[in-house]
């Protein structure tokens, strides 16, 4: 087979992870957004909380020996139960940080999450350490070669699960009684509460599912890069919701577009372009700018009036 | 036809702000009737619906619903208890399909066979809705968003029917069809209804008795086709 | 009222409690097996005290206990507001002038250290605050603008041998430069979208300072050469010598008048023409724009402006410590400035000044808690939005914008 375009597979596969990664992420943003219009900075932080859990969580299986019996079953339960802590966790962060700032301006409410953000990071920090944490290794084999194209376990479980997470969302937001009362809450919530939909237990359901995806995501990429640091959630979190802008905010599918195509440019841009290694970062925000500067409501967004953008 | 008092306001206040919208509002409707809320801008009908539904809350003063005392109850209660609005504005969910906003209406009843009756039966009054279904809310022209809005309304099986402006925007011929709806919803299934609306004399040939609100307070009170009558009301509502 | 307010605070309460009790894990199981309580206790007990104070604070005022004591304390503040108001505010303006002019005198090395910080920040504040205060445009990336600045003097200096004063003109211009460059693609877009880009460009320059090694030598910074200032010499002739000011003392002397530069700058324009339009401009952009104010133009001028005076204390900085990095330029950088303008009061220069000190000062009194500093930041700033959100001293002038009213 071609060697160039081995490359380009490779890089292929390399850009769909990543991208579904920041798919997650971008997900808790883009419907916290969509509910209650506000960017949610200690989202990323979901993010990271998710990884050292899982850590936290798999350093403890191992040690008790169960890692070596049911690996499988000891990672299905970190994912759950980091998943579950960092739902409770937002929950937690929504009632304390932003539901009594309902009805204030939305700077405000903006700057109480980047406040949360940051405490919530130098929390991790006092106690995880300033250094990364690693992950146990060895759990998924040895990569394989399909033409040429070096495929990673974690990556097939990371692209299994991302799939698996969107599908299930998408059922939940679409399809479901639920997902219902979401979106009608998205649109407006007054009338929400005329046909009896108890908007706070919606808003608080919005973070509890998006800080869980994030704590997937969390999780994976702690397997995939081998280790979790404290301060992970910034940078991923910025470019989640540059995907989540880039997909049109608040839309859900926007934002899995959105994430994929973050991914992607990132990995492209470092394999192709010179220098692009350093300045794959700078890539994202680019795409981002662009786009919004000729579409500012994103790829999906529908033409919101000016209160929403 | 008309039976026991099922919604009362007793010397209702509320505020935005400091702003004080409603000045202590009495009234009350009685069980099957259709009473209406006159007024020009601003005198606080509206302010009364949302305060009736709890979306702003009564600084003073109650608001009895079938005997309960419904002053505290978060708006979302309501609807179960048979206690329904439609805003002024309509408030369709521009981005769902009429189908699922007429399903939002039924949103608090888990018992699907009842519910697809109730669809069936709103497509009976208003059939332009069953042509639109799949069509996204915000799609529609003003009157078929009015329509869709009572629909919505119509499918949690209220007792008493809040309707604010219903006939807001539209083109007269439209608003004489919506209004033909109200009292046959009012007469078929004895829905109670308290009508808010600009145009007094639509309003009150369709009901049983009115509500003059000036500034927030109540300023007169009497059976429909009286105030109708009145030279003062006809001076300052009916464009005489 | 009362009894609504009761409820919500009931509700924090147990918000908070729940919120403290899964911070737990995340403070004290450690991946070693040990579990611990002290850490989460630690950043428990100040909010859970902090909160009680309030608490009991509230109920003695509901309870009208404090009412004598708080009629006294009123009329005599009125009384003595009405003495104070008949000197006039230049004097004042004198007075608080030769308070700081003189605080140099009798301290030491650390508060002029922590001065000069605060300095240099009440600057970048008032920077940010025409941006954001009087345009209404929120700016997550203004750091950018103090990194150009500062790498601008630093390059200047090491290559060319450029003095501070001559530096600072160009330092001012090239941020302005960049303000545009950043300005003009990004004011088209609204809210949200303005602040993510924002963002994302603060975080281009710094990347791009970190990567570009021919030019800034990436991670590992460039050195700057200190300050100097033209002095006369009499010794042997008459003539003008660069004397290089290396006591923090004297280096304080030039905060302050880049400070005080800033302040009468920002002061006259909120009050000229242009404010106004910045301030329609904030009210309602479209009813600004049908009144004839061209919003773009303004808006891109308040961009600038803004970045001018980040770049004024970016060189400041850059000559302050010899040396410039781009880990100086970090995202929560921005968002110390934005805190400092918000929690001081949008719009207000005073506010803003105490929002300096209450920022950079305070955590520096409180030293010993290095560790918890970002902590008790973090916690603070989510913890004034919900008690103060309009700033310690809030603008006059601003009006109460309509989705703010409750």
């Amino acid at each position: 087979m071609d060697n160039a375009f081995t490359f380009f597979a490779q890089q292929m596969l390399n850009g769909l992870t990543l991208g579904g990664l920041y798919a997650l992420i971008a997900l808790g943003y883009t419907m916290v957004y969509g509910i209650i219009q506000l960017i949610n900075f200690a989202h990323g932080e979901f993010f990271a909380a998710g990884g050292y859990m899982g850590v936290i969580l798999l350093s403890y299986m191992a040690g008790a020996g169960y890692m070596d019996t049911h690996p499988w079953l000891c990672i299905g339960f970190s994912l759950v139960l980091s998943m579950l802590y960092c739902a409770m966790l937002a929950m937690a962060v929504e009632k304390v940080a932003y539901k009594p700032l309902r009805h204030s301006s939305r700077l405000s409410v903006l700057l109480s999450a980047l406040g949360m953000s940051i405490f919530l990071q130098n929390a991790l920090m006092l106690t995880q350490g300033v250094y990364d944490k690693a992950y146990p290794g060895g759990i998924f084999g040895a990569p394989f070669e399909i033409g040429g194209v070096i495929v990673n376990y974690m990556q097939l479980l990371i692209l299994a699960l991302t799939a698996g997470l969107l599908v299930a969302l998408n059922f939940l937001v679409f399809k479901t009684r639920v997902g219902r009362a979401m979106r009608a809450t998205a649109q407006d919530k007054v009338m929400s509460a005329l046909v009896g939909i108890n908007s706070n237990r919606v808003i608080s359901l919005t973070f509890a599912i998006g800080a869980g995806l994030a704590a997937a995501a969390g999780i994976m990429v702690g397997f995939y890069y081998g280790s979790v640091r404290f301060e992970m959630g910034f940078v991923p979190g910025i470019k989640a919701f540059a995907a989540a802008v880039l997909g049109g905010i608040g839309n859900i599918t926007g934002a899995m577009i959105g994430g994929f195509i973050i991914g992607m440019v990132e990995i492209m841009a470092a394999a192709y372009i010179p220098y692009g290694g350093e300045y794959k970062d700078v890539c994202a925000f680019i795409i981002l700018i662009a786009v919004l500067y000729f579409r500012p409501t994103g790829i999906m967004g529908e033409n919101v009036d000016d209160t929403r953008v | 036809m008309a039976g026991d008092t099922i919604l009362e306001l007793k010397n209702v206040a509320a505020h935005y702000g400091r702003i004080q919208a409603l000045k202590g509002i009495s009234l009350s409707v009685r069980e099957g009737e259709v009473v209406s809320i006159i007024g020009a801008n601003g005198a606080g009908k509206s302010t009364t619906l949302m305060t009736i539904c709890g979306i702003v809350r009564a600084s003073e003063g109650a608001v009895h619903y079938a005997g309960q005392d419904i002053t505290r109850v978060n708006a979302d209660k309501l609807p179960r208890m048979g206690l329904c609005q439609v805003p002024e504005g309509r408030r369709i969910f521009p981005r769902l399909s009429v189908a699922e906003n007429l399903d939002m209406g039924a949103f608090f009843r888990r018992r699907k066979r009842r519910i697809r009756a109730d669809m069936e039966m709103v497509y009976e009054y208003f059939p332009r809705l069953r042509e639109r279904r799949s069509q996204a809310g915000g799609t529609l022209s003003g009157g078929e968003q009015q329509m869709l809005a009572i629909g919505r309304a119509l499918m949690s099986r209220p007792k008493v029917l809040l309707l604010d402006e219903p006939s807001l925007g539209l083109a007269p011929i439209i608003v004489k069809q919506i209004f033909d709806i109200v009292q046959t919803i009012n007469q078929e299934q004895g829905v109670t209804i308290l009508l808010v609306e600009q145009n007094a004399n639509l309003a009150l040939q369709a009901s049983n008795r009115g509500y003059v609100l000036e500034t927030g307070k109540v300023v007169m009170a009497d059976d429909a086709a009286s105030l109708l009558d009145n030279p003062d009301i006809r001076k300052a509502y009916l464009g005489e | 009222m009362t009894h609504g307010f009761r409820k919500q605070l009931l509700y924090f309460m147990v918000a908070l409690v729940w919120l403290f009790a899964l911070l737990w894990p995340l403070l004290d199981i450690n991946p070693d097996g040990t579990l611990g309580f002290w850490r989460s206790f630690a950043a428990w007990m100040p909010i859970a005290v902090a909160g009680s104070i309030v608490f009991v604070l509230y109920q003695i005022r509901q309870a009208g206990w404090l009412g004598a004591p708080a009629r006294m304390l009123e009329t005599g503040r009125q009384a003595l507001g009405a003495r104070l108001s008949l000197i006039p505010a230049w004097v004042w303006f004198v007075l608080i002038a030769a308070v700081f002019f003189a605080i140099p005198q009798f301290t030491d090395r650390r508060v002029h250290d922590i001065l000069i910080q605060v300095l240099v920040y009440v600057c970048l504040g008032l920077g940010l605050n025409i941006v954001i205060g009087l345009c209404g445009l929120l700016d997550l990336g203004f750091i950018a603008f103090y990194g150009v600045g500062a790498y601008t003097y630093a390059l200047l200096s090491l290559h060319y041998g450029i003095s501070f004063w001559l530096a600072l003109p160009v330092a001012a211009f090239l941020a302005m430069i960049a303000g545009c460059i950043i300005g003009y693609p990004t004011l088209r877009m609204r809210g949200d979208y303005l602040a993510i880009v924002t963002l994302g460009f603060g975080e281009i320059v710094r990347i791009i300072l970190n990567n570009w090694m021919s030019l800034t030598n990436g991670p590992n910074g460039v050195m700057a050469k200190p300050l100097t200032v033209p002095l006369p010499m009499f010794e042997g002739g008459f003539r003008i010598e660069e004397v290089a000011l290396r006591s923090l003392g004297d280096l304080y002397y030039v905060a302050f008048f880049l400070a005080i530069i800033t302040i009468i700058a920002v002061n006259r324009l909120n009050f000229s023409r242009i404010g106004r339009a910045w301030e329609a401009i904030r009210e309602d952009e479209t009813a600004a724009e049908l009144m004839g104010v061209n919003t773009f133009a303004f808006k891109l001028m308040a961009y600038a402006m803004g970045a001018v005076f980040g770049g004024l204390a970016g060189a400041f900085f850059a000559a302050r410590m010899g040396f410039v990095a781009p880990e100086s330029f970090t995202f929560l950088e921005s968002a110390l400035v934005l805190s400092i303008v918000v929690l001081g009061g949008m719009g207000s220069i005073p506010g803003i000044i105490l929002g300096a000190f209450a920022i950079i000062a305070l955590p520096e009194v409180f030293r010993e808690f290095q560790m918890y500093r970002m902590l008790a930041f973090g916690g603070a700033m989510t913890f004034m939005m919900l008690v103060r959100p309009a700033g310690l001293i809030p603008a006059k002038r601003m009006g109460k914008r309509g989705e703010e009213e409750e």
